[in-house]
């Protein structure tokens, strides 16, 4: 460890707010919304202490904040904001111009459940949702990776020129404290590098014009476009994640492999469960079973062809998500099978079989999922699809 | 056509014959002083001024959505405060900001996006053009559209004169946040406008203009009549022409004699069901509603 580096002892939410100081954002609009508000009130601090230099707008709406957010970006400026559950339901709307016109706009996600009932409480309801919005979505386990993920999510959208959505679990992750390390803010700013926009409303000697009418003959070109810059993503990602780590000395692969190396049965699952479930891990292992966790960390663009890879000598693949999808398969699952049984559009590495791959959701509206439910799923005593 | 008119906004762009915008949108671009950065809600003149590949605008213009033209351009505005200051842009590079948008874009799903904006005080001027209804859409009703029209969300029938409604004081809502400049204009009254925009883009801080833009489609008259049926619109004193400067209330123009609102109405088909016998109550209403408001205001010019 850089000994220029500090420990400190933070929630999710202020790491986050930590890494955007130092990334010195230029327009941050903001509106509150629980469990997210860890993350802007401690920014507002920093402004109100004279720690950055950031214009913060404070908006009376999220559907105003992901607007100006917009209008700063193409404007010019390294712009982030902060949302979770209702209101990001709310930006749906314009979550799809922020990536139709290729901005790389960084939004925290503190993931909470989404109505009705209303509930506060922490489940990845709302990012799914929006998980064909055109963002870059990137899991995190816990505080640590919400301080490095914000910081390798904003060199990522301005290389690839996308929108990117850095995801924590609301509550279990926005409120806990943990200790931490926070790199060399001249160490943070060197990575990063300064952000050039391409293009940008301000220089107004050339003109442009951004959001017009595309018709028949030209629409469908745009979104081919974008989904070439996401898949694009995912190499750029790997090589800023390989940077990263050699200025932190802590690697954020595509996604985790834990214990994998020769595991039989694998769970597949993200978020703060991943920390419950490595414990499980350890504990079967030393009992001798063969056992490891897929940890998802970037969920778009979804890396299918590494993830089939990496599970192909699973006999059996356990796939935990932290929310449904009414009226088909979770998430998540839904990608596992994709992965695994080829997608369309490039069929090479299909590498079926006639495994066993089990499909559960929990956790869902804050609900705690414990040592002993995981240790059952790894066991096959849970039916029914739900740890409840 | 002339360079100086066509310094922002092109020729060759796609409004209809006889649309009220493009003259609204040039004398108020027309005055500025400093170069500017245009936000555009969706409507008429987002629509027919930027089909791909092609742009009518010479300026920096962005569209972002329908509700949202207000709240774009405060992120675009602060964007340049952050810049100026990190000395990305330079100190003497002086930009103003304007948005454009519709009544339906204003009136309406706009309504919480501006007065955000407004609140909040962001250097820019917003100009809603109102001609009274959804028009980019076909004709529907707004929260702009006049007592007894016929929109396609309002039709005549056995049970309807039309629009049962009376239209919001928008005027009143955007005073309500006591910004340093707004006024009521219309497109058929060129040198007013004129004076209200350079006004306007002269105040530092949020300032505002309702201007009345008629639609030769959907209000129905033939296209070279459009000035004709602005003008009658301020003659009748269906439309006032009057400014809010510093929280004074000043009328601009005060008719030589009093026209009936029928000769205004009369010009339009989206009226014409009121001149049947059985809505002569209806057009005696709008009367009486257009003295009670001119009187409202001429009041609060004279105090």
């Amino acid at each position: 460890m850089n000994k220029k580096n500090k420990k400190l002892a933070l929630t999710g939410g202020a790491a986050a707010a930590e890494a955007l100081k130092q990334i010195e954002i230029d327009v941050m609009p903001i509106y509150p919304i629980t469990p997210q508000t860890t993350i802007i009130e401690t920014y507002a601090g920093f402004e109100a202490n004279g720690e950055v230099e950031t214009e913060i707008i404070k908006v009376e709406s999220e559907h105003s904040a992901m607007s100006a957010a917009i209008g700063a970006s193409s404007a010019g400026a390294r712009t982030a904001t902060a949302t979770s559950s209702q209101g990001l339901a709310l930006m749906h709307e314009v979550l799809y111009i922020a990536s139709g016109f290729r901005l790389p706009i960084m939004m925290l996600v503190s993931a909470r459940a989404l109505a009705s009932p209303i509930n506060i409480h922490g489940d990845h309801s709302d990012v799914m949702g929006c998980r064909d919005s055109g963002w870059i979505q990137l899991f995190c386990e816990n505080a640590q990776e919400v301080y490095d993920k914000t910081i390798i999510g904003m060199k990522l959208a301005e290389k690839v020129k996308l929108p990117i959505m850095v995801i924590m679990d609301g509550f279990n992750t926005s409120h806990s404290v943990e200790n931490l390390e926070i790199l060399e803010t001249k160490v943070v700013q060197e990575f990063v590098g300064e952000y050039k926009a391409i293009s940008p409303l301000l220089d107004t000697d050339n003109p442009v014009t951004y959001g017009a009418v595309a018709l028949q003959n030209s629409y469908f070109e745009f979104r081919i476009d974008q989904e070439e810059a996401m898949k694009n993503a995912e190499e750029e990602y790997e090589k800023i994640a390989v940077e990263y780590e050699k200025i932190s000395g802590r690697k954020y692969s595509i996604f985790e492999e834990y214990r994998l190396e020769d595991a039989e049965k694998i769970m597949v699952l993200t978020g703060s469960a991943a920390g419950t479930a490595k414990v499980i891990v350890d504990k079967l292992r030393e009992a001798g079973e063969k056992v490891g966790i897929l940890k998802i960390n970037l969920f778009r663009p979804f890396p299918h062809k590494k993830i089939a890879e990496s599970l192909k000598n699973a006999k059996e693949i356990i796939v935990l998500d932290r929310a449904q999808s009414i009226g088909t398969y979770p998430p998540f699952y839904s990608e596992i099978i994709n992965s695994l049984y080829g997608n369309g559009r490039d069929a090479k590495f299909c590498v079926s079989t006639g495994r066993e791959i089990k499909s559960y959701v929990y956790g869902l509206g804050g609900r705690d999922i414990f040592q002993k439910q995981i240790e059952d799923v790894f066991a096959g005593k849970i039916e029914g699809g739900y740890i409840k | 056509m002339n360079k100086e008119l066509t310094k922002y906004y092109s020729a060759g762009h796609s409004a209809c014959a006889g649309c009220g915008f493009p003259a609204i949108v040039r004398t108020v671009l027309g005055e500025l002083k400093t170069d500017v950065v245009i936000a555009n809600a969706t409507g008429c003149l987002e629509v027919t001024s930027t089909l791909y590949p092609y742009s009518a605008w010479k300026a920096p213009y962005i569209h972002n959505a329908f509700e949202n033209a207000a709240a774009t351009i405060s992120g675009v505005e602060r964007a340049y405060e952050a810049l100026k200051k990190k000395g990305k842009i330079s100190k003497n590079k002086k930009i103003k900001f304007v948005a454009f948008g519709g009544d339906g874009g204003t009136y309406d799903i706009g309504l919480q996006s501006l007065s955000g904006a407004l609140e909040r005080g962001h250097n820019f001027l917003y100009v809603c053009y109102d001609n009274g209804g959804y028009m980019n859409t076909g004709n529907q009703r707004s929260s702009a559209t006049p007592y007894g029209a016929f929109t396609e969300t309002t039709p005549t029938g056995k049970e309807s004169f039309g629009k049962i409604e009376t239209r919001k004081n928008l005027m009143e809502i955007v005073n309500a946040h006591r910004i340093g400049y707004l006024a009521q204009a219309n497109v058929a009254y060129l040198t007013d406008l004129k004076k209200k925009a350079k006004k306007a883009l002269e105040t530092d801080g949020p300032s505002f203009l309702l201007v009345f833009s008629p639609c030769t489609n959907n209000w129905k008259f033939p296209t070279s009549q459009y000035v004709n049926v602005g003008k009658l619109a301020t003659e009748t004193n269906f439309w006032p022409l009057y400014e809010i400067e510093n929280g004074e209330h000043k009328l601009n123009f005060e008719p030589k004699k009093i026209t009936p609102v029928t000769e205004f109405l009369k010009t339009q088909g989206r009226f014409k069901h009121l001149f049947k016998v059985e809505n002569k109550p209806h057009l005696e209403e709008i009367q009486k509603l257009v003295n009670e408001e001119f009187a409202r205001i001429a009041n609060l010019c004279e105090e």
